[in-house]
């Protein structure tokens, strides 16, 4: 199996030259900025409000434990069990002895990144357990067996076209292009699994500390029909989902929709607190929330970073990030792709196999500026770049920047050197672009850039004389 | 008013006719121009690729030549983002984090200097063709740098200036990036010059040289005719 | 209980590596954040202020809900009396030729599926999925509109259970002026203020007719939940 880096520099090269990728991606980026701005537009204050999200979301991260306790405490008032897991293998443990215990033959399942990042379904279905992803977008990367290609729009990269093939080859419909029957297609084939499955399971996009209850976000009714129907629900959340009061969903929502979608809210938003109460009339008999560290504490305890967990997941920062919208999704080779999962990776799963996505950035800041809670993500970057340097330098590129200074701080080595880049220049342009080329990466795609007889300095003191 | 220009190093190198430009430009308005002789490169090659303590060498020896200047200008918004912005950040808890505060805020970016600080926008200057700006995101997004560079164009007779889409997309230089990505980085100079071309312009301006080097080299070799400019050599031209 | 684990201990790991980490002290949020002692969070009632502006008269809240829905998608009928909402209901059963309903059991459904006079699931006290499944319309209540947004509140326990509003193809809500308030946050208080001693298992906030755009981010109505929604409200 290659390494992480080998892989992502290999799919980077062909992605990065992939017209139509490039094409299909802009074109629905756009549609998704105008739609955002529009939506941004509308808020009295969008700024004022970004400031109050971080704010607080600063407060929820760094009062986490009393927070947490106060969530599951609430939750278990209401006759939810609350499960801790350390790791990821525990969370599938948890999750899959809950289904064992409930011999339950069929899952379904709304959108969660978390069942992403522990490689949910995999685990389950090695237990023999059928699992059906529910959303749309995530339903047709399902049936293509890849991963999602974006945390919010799993299938940004087919077109209508693909997916009528993928739905006429695995479910057996006719051909069409129209998003409206495709979408049918797939409304049809799910809602005899909602009726009979046994087992829901859905993430969650916030934690409310003080009510014990999450909330998820949707636009396709998949998850509250997933939270309805079945006999049990489980939700799996990383612990950082946690905001302190339920009006912050005030705050959070319409933030979350507009930097995630465009949309001034989205269609379904749904607190879920407990299983069925007395004075109900229907709801899963149990409810289970699964609440999953996996090195998140890690990254916790970084203060420098600690706001990376302020994420809430809206995908605004890929969106806009150029490097995703031209490496694309799947190409980061992780769950969380773009420039959260740049930041947060090499924490979640370690910084010297996954430093490679800290530095295949231009560090532009489009990130930071869009994050609604303010993340500082593109420093974020340049600081993983410095640990991954100090833990495990690269002798070569120190000790090239060690010469560099010493070039630099010596008026007589910079000259000297100009003076040798003026004599090398003609060969370097008899061999540039060639593979005897030292500047290859360089002159590969580009011409170098000139070298005038005369370099400024030169000019300064030749005037000055 | 006693300027100390800093053109940093691959400026020095190439592209000599900036930090002319703006010598010419600046003693036009009656400033008295020095240029240390020692004060090379920023540091920034080494910062931005994590060898924080390679790059406090090169930033310290920037930090004691500078250390008397009253007003230092850079033509970058990148080095000036250096020293502005990440100065402060890599000499914090350090003997010369003071120094590293009180450079901050005596350096400025060329285009900001001359709006912001002198209260200049109009240089008498004279430029024929249909032209569009590249903001670079370090003057963009660390400098807040975004309406001085067009204010002093929109004064240029003769230019015609059109914003294109992505005048606020990186152009996919970001310093040893191009060299360690090179087709991420080609790949967003395509972007950022097919939106330049969309525009009509026959000029792409910025104040920064590093990003105009990517895309110059990006353009040349694939015989589009779109040419870059950095915005001193605009403003001095009569 | 999952078998041969301790929830305890683990809980207590996680907590424990928690309180550890955040001996550090971590910069406000932002580039240079200054490190604060006792910052003391968000100023709450603030966030009225930068969301978007919504009036404060009836007219200004109707008007911002008849806006919002109208890009919703929803079919939003404002009427003078209780007498108008009922035709305007069955008008639509005629329009959409509706054959069996759902609802739960309030004085105003009870009228209501009286007056249309036909076959009615009542989800009060349980009912069979297959049956709703079946039906052409959910027919419910609710705790709240939002003007904001075009936002309806409502509830497990208030709204019929958590499938009527979502499982049929269609969701008609029966409203009275009084219940629109102008935000967000005037909704989650309106909640809190309602249900603080004790909240039903399930609150939701329905924003239009069910939706997706996962294909080439073209919206199309009706994903999973309702392809039609309808909100009749009377003075």
């Amino acid at each position: 199996m290659s390494s992480p880096v080998s892989q992502f520099k290999t799919d980077a090269t062909a992605k990065a030259g992939d017209l139509r990728h490039r094409g299909l991606i802009q074109t629905a980026l756009r549609k998704y900025e105008i739609v955002r701005d529009v939506r941004k537009g509308a808020f009295q204050d969008w700024e004022q409000a970004r400031q109050s999200a971080a704010e607080t979301k600063f407060f929820a991260i760094n009062h986490l434990d009393t927070h947490l306790v106060e969530f599951a405490e609430k939750l278990e008032a209401r006759g939810t069990k609350v499960h801790w897991a350390s790791t990821a293998s525990q969370a599938r443990e948890i999750i899959g002895g809950i289904i064992k215990q409930k011999q339950a033959k069929s899952v379904v399942k709304s959108k969660a990144m978390t069942a992403e990042e522990i490689h949910l379904n995999p685990a389950l279905e090695k237990l023999g357990f059928e699992v059906v992803e529910s959303d749309l977008g995530e339903y047709i990367v399902q049936l293509r067996e890849e991963a999602p290609y974006h945390i919010v729009f799993p299938a940004m990269h087919l077109t209508r076209a693909e997916i009528s093939d993928l739905f006429h080859n695995k479910l057996g419909s006719p051909e069409t292009h129209s998003p409206e029957e495709l979408t049918m297609i797939a409304r049809d084939a799910l809602r005899e699994k909602y009726i009979t499955a046994d087992i829901g399971i859905t993430g969650a996009n916030f934690a409310i500390a003080e009510t014990g209850m999450i909330s998820v976000t949707e636009n396709e009714g998949n998850a509250r029909l997933s939270a309805a129907l079945p006999k049990t629900m489980i939700s799996l959340l990383g612990i950082e989902k946690v905001l302190p009061k339920l009006e912050d969903l005030a705050l959070f929502l319409p933030m979350l929709a507009t930097a995630g979608a465009g949309q001034q809210i989205t269609c379904y938003n749904t607190m879920y607190g407990g299983p069925r109460q007395a004075d109900e009339c229907d709801g899963p008999e149990e409810y289970h929330v699964v609440l999953l560290d996996n090195r998140r504490t890690e990254l916790l305890a970084d203060p420098e970073q600690r706001d990376a967990l302020h994420c809430i997941r809206c995908g605004a920062c890929l969106n806009v990030c150029p490097i995703f919208r031209n490496v694309g999704g799947h190409t980061y080779g992780t769950t969380y792709s773009g420039p959260i999962g740049s930041v947060i990776t090499p924490h979640l799963r370690g910084l010297q196999d996954w430093k490679h996505l800290s530095n295949s950035s231009s560090l532009c800041g489009a990130c930071t500026e869009t994050c609604p809670v303010k993340i500082d993500l593109h420093h974020h970057l340049l600081h993983n770049r410095r640990n991954a340097s100090a833990g495990k330098p690269s002798v070569l590129e120190r000790l090239a920047y060690r010469i560099y200074a010493i070039a630099v701080n010596t008026p007589g080595f910079w000259g000297l050197g100009k003076r040798i880049g003026r004599l090398a220049y003609p060969f370097a342009r008899f061999f540039s672009g060639t593979i005897y080329d030292p500047a290859r990466a360089w002159t590969k795609t580009r011409d170098l850039p000139p070298m005038p007889g005369q370099s400024f300095k030169e000019w300064w003191k030749e005037r000055n004389r | 008013m006693k300027v100390t220009l800093f053109v940093p190093c691959f400026m020095d190198a190439c592209y000599p006719k900036v930090g002319i430009s703006i010598v010419e430009i600046l003693e036009r308005l009656g400033h008295e121009i020095e240029c240390p002789e020692e004060v090379v490169c920023c540091g920034q090659p080494a910062f931005n690729s994590g060898y924080w303590e390679e790059s406090r060498v090169i930033c310290r020896k920037v930090l004691k030549q500078l250390e008397r200047a009253e007003a230092v200008v850079i033509p970058s918004g990148s080095c000036g983002a250096m020293l502005k912005v990440f100065y402060p950040e890599l000499f914090k808890g350090e003997p010369e984090e003071a120094a590293a505060n009180d450079l901050a805020a005596r350096t400025w970016e060329f285009s900001d200097f001359l709006v912001k600080r002198l209260g200049v926008t109009d240089l008498g200057a004279k430029f024929e063709g249909k032209a569009t700006f590249h903001d670079g995101c370090h003057g963009l997004r660390e400098l807040k740098t975004k309406d001085s560079p067009r204010r002093l164009l929109e004064k240029v007779e003769g230019l015609e200036l059109v914003e294109m889409e992505a005048a606020e997309t990186c152009c996919g230089f970001g310093g040893t990036f191009s060299a360690k990505f090179p087709m991420i980085s080609t790949a967003m100079g395509e972007v950022k010059c097919s939106s330049a071309n969309e525009t009509g312009a026959d000029w792409m301006v910025s104040n920064d040289s590093s990003c105009l080097m990517h895309l110059q080299g990006l353009l040349d070799r694939q015989g589009n005719p779109l040419k870059t400019i950095h915005l001193a050599e605009v403003l001095a031209q009569r | 209980m999952v078998e041969g684990t301790e929830p305890m201990s683990e809980r207590e790991r996680i907590l424990g590596r928690i309180r550890e980490a955040l001996k550090g002290r971590a910069p406000l949020p932002g580039h240079h954040g200054e490190v604060v002692e006792n910052f003391a969070g968000p100023e709450r009632e603030t966030f009225s202020q930068w969301l978007p502006a919504v009036g404060n008269t009836k007219k200004a809240k109707f008007e911002a809900f008849a806006k919002a829905s109208a890009d919703l998608k929803t079919d939003f009928r404002h009427v003078a009396d209780e007498a108008t909402m009922i035709r305007e209901l069955r008008s639509v059963a005629k329009e959409e030729g509706w054959i069996k309903v759902a609802s739960h059991h309030t004085d105003l459904t009870d009228m209501a599926c009286g007056k249309l006079g036909l076959p009615t699931l009542w989800t009060d006290g349980g009912y069979d999925v297959n049956e709703m499944e079946s039906c052409d319309v959910g027919i419910s209540v609710c705790d709240a509109l939002v003007a904001q947004t075009g936002t309806i509140v409502l509830t497990s326990r208030t709204g019929g259970g958590r499938a009527l509003s979502v499982l049929p193809p269609h969701h008609v809500v029966l409203a009275h002026s009084k219940q629109m308030v102008r935000d967000l946050p005037a909704a989650f208080a309106l909640l809190k203020e309602r249900f603080g001693d004790g909240f039903p298992s399930m609150m939701t906030l329905i924003t239009g007719p069910s939706r997706t755009g996962d294909i080439e981010r073209i919206l199309v109505l009706g994903a999973h939940g309702p392809k039609k929604l309808t909100v009749l409200c009377h003075d």
